[in-house]
């Protein structure tokens, strides 16, 4: 067991579901010099598998409801070994702000230096907002992807139905969007889900 | 402090977080059924995956209120585990409703050890004290006990059931928390081998055919506060008109809620996948109180199960918060003081919930007289918890 008062390397638990988002950590981590670290993706057996590795820190995401169980190690009893507390103290509250806008919560052994964990918490908020931005940056490709896919489709369907080119096609719809004030995105889809339905 | 009728720069935009179980019902209908829109609220509900996340969100004013563990809105008032926020109860969310779930095999030792009918605690009690003994003459493992929070009415009702058996929570078996809806795969496959929680947990295990209820809580204790309304005072402070009419919304809720003749609606609009979402007919056994306890399709009535506003459910009862209080000082959470006591009886405000709804009727006469109805001990008193604790020879208290 490292002694969380001396200046032995810091144990580092990580338990987050999403792979990506658990290697973008790690990866960070790393790089800010730690190298004692423990990825978990699932949380079958969470608090055997916690003492196993007895961290000094816990770095868990939002979305897991096992950060439940986490709360367990605050308690005295038996099954708790050595005492966990959370990172943060009563004067600390923009730090849990800014952890839970980050979607992450962190906990650290009882007694541990507040500096020594403060560049992990930082890595750990800054790394949580790069995946978010990521994300929904990819949700906003792959929504793009698929309408430029449906306005293909619609193109498709008035050029031989109407005998128009390509140019006349768009054109087309994009009058007809403006006209009733919609995104052309939606007249293209009305027009296939229409077209899917006469086809039948 | 008293309720202010206007508020400078009122807020009314609210965000309110739950967890997706049946005793969020009078919040879920108090929004869905357009009682908090009626008085001007516009309510976002946030549906959360855990505790912990409701309490800090709460906290830290990402919520404006929640639907919180009673237990938990202590505990935050009185800075144990986590950061000190006081934490304001206006309104009970519930009495009741959770129940104890054990496996096939686990009640089937139970049935070889009673000595009478297991559906009395005494006797299930005790059956499970011989169980334990018998595992650990052949050297078993201990058995394993799953519930929602160190903070949890779960946890207390749990531990004062085995205690009284003569069963040591800490020693003679163990008790993790385990997120409610990992409760039913974790008595599949083995993990624990019982459980308590709230519905609709339970059926849920019923229905698979793989764990019996052995018990309702009100079995246990007539009277526990499950869930509260909870707030931060100096949010309440700050938007008194805002926080009477939220306490006012709730209060029609629970009215339409407990009129039996709306209940096929009721269910209805729990079931939403993005409210609790599971079919309506399994909370529809919950408002009922008409559960399935066995596989074999056994099922057990109470008028009791899961009280939302009957009974003068709704209205916060400080007795209930010295309870809870006694029960974190009796398994070492919280150290015995006045001043604690005093801090705890502090965030059930029934004055509150008068000030906007009218003082309630009294209480009717079959309702237990000390307001909590313990099967086992003697009658609580608030005023003495020391003496609460003195008979039970189990407890984490200092020597």
């Amino acid at each position: 067991m490292s002694n969380p008062t001396s200046d032995a390397p810091l144990k580092i638990l990580v338990i987050d579901e999403n792979p990506i988002r658990r290697a973008i950590l790690e990866t960070g981590l790393r790089d800010a010099g730690f190298e004692n670290i423990t990825l978990l993706g699932d949380t079958k057996g969470l608090l055997d598998r916690i003492y196993s590795v007895d961290p000094d820190v816990v770095i868990i995401d939002l979305q897991n409801p096992s950060r439940d169980v986490l709360e367990q190690m605050f308690q005295v009893s038996r099954i708790v070994r050595r005492p966990i507390a959370m990172f943060v103290d009563q004067s600390d509250r923009a730090t849990i702000a800014a952890a839970m806008e980050a979607g992450v919560s962190a906990y650290i052994v009882d007694g541990l230096k507040r500096e020594r964990v403060r560049a992990i918490l930082d890595m750990t908020i800054s790394r949580f907002s790069v995946f978010d931005r990521l994300r929904s940056e990819l949700e906003e490709t792959k929504s793009a992807l698929k309408e430029r896919k449906v306005i293909e489709k619609a193109k498709g369907i008035l050029m031989k139905s109407r005998g128009l080119d390509e140019e006349a096609a768009y054109g087309l719809l994009r009058r007809t969007a403006m006209s009733k004030g919609k995104r052309i995105v939606d007249v293209a889809e009305s027009l296939v889900s229409t077209f899917d339905l006469l086809k039948d | 402090m008293t309720l202010a009728k206007t508020d400078s720069n009122a807020c009314t935009r609210l965000r309110i977080g739950f967890i997706p179980l049946a005793d969020a019902t009078a919040l879920i209908i108090a929004v869905d059924k357009g009682f908090t829109a009626e008085q001007g609220l516009d309510v976002e509900l946030v549906r959360e995956v855990s505790w912990s996340n409701v309490r800090d969100r709460l906290n830290i004013g990402q919520f404006d209120a929640a639907h919180l563990l009673a237990p938990v809105a202590i505990a935050s008032s009185l800075g144990l585990g986590h950061v000190r926020v006081p934490i304001l109860a206006p309104f009970n969310l519930g009495l009741n409703g959770n129940a104890i779930t054990v496996t096939n095999a686990l009640q089937e030792a139970l049935r070889q050890e009673a000595d009478g009918h297991l559906a009395d605690p005494n006797v299930s009690a005790a059956a499970l004290a011989r169980v334990v003994a018998a595992r650990k003459r052949k050297g078993q493992d201990p058995l394993t006990f799953g519930m929602t929070f160190p903070f949890s009415t779960h946890n207390y009702q749990l531990r004062f059931w085995m205690a009284s058996g003569g069963v040591d929570p800490d020693e003679d078996v163990r008790l993790v928390v385990l997120p409610p809806p990992f409760m039913v795969e974790s008595i599949a496959n083995g993990h624990v081998d019982a459980f308590c929680v709230g519905a609709p947990w339970n059926s849920v295990a019923v229905d698979l055919g793989i764990a019996h209820i052995l018990h309702f809580v009100s079995e246990i204790l007539q009277r526990a506060a499950e869930k509260v309304l909870a707030v931060r005072s100096d949010w309440a402070a700050r938007n008194p008109e805002t926080f009477s009419r939220l306490i006012r919304a709730h209060g029609k809720a629970v009215d339409f809620v407990e009129d039996v003749a709306n209940r096929e609606e009721v269910c209805r609009i729990l079931a939403a996948p993005n409210r609790i979402g599971v079919a309506p007919e399994v909370i529809r056994r919950t408002l009922d109180g008409r559960l399935k306890v066995s596989p074999d399709g056994t099922f057990r009535s109470s008028d009791r199960y899961l009280l939302v506003g009957r009974a003068g459910a709704a209205r916060p009862d400080p007795v209930q918060a010295a309870w809870l209080y006694a029960q974190m000082v009796r398994w070492g959470q919280a150290p015995m003081s006045r001043e604690l006591l005093d801090a705890s009886l502090a965030v059930f405000r029934p004055d509150l919930y008068d000030e906007v709804l009218g003082a309630a009727p009294p209480r009717s006469p079959s309702e237990p007289a000390d307001g909590i109805g313990a099967f086992a001990g003697p009658a609580f008193d608030p005023g003495d918890i020391a003496g609460h604790l003195a008979p039970w020879p189990i407890k984490r208290t200092p020597a």
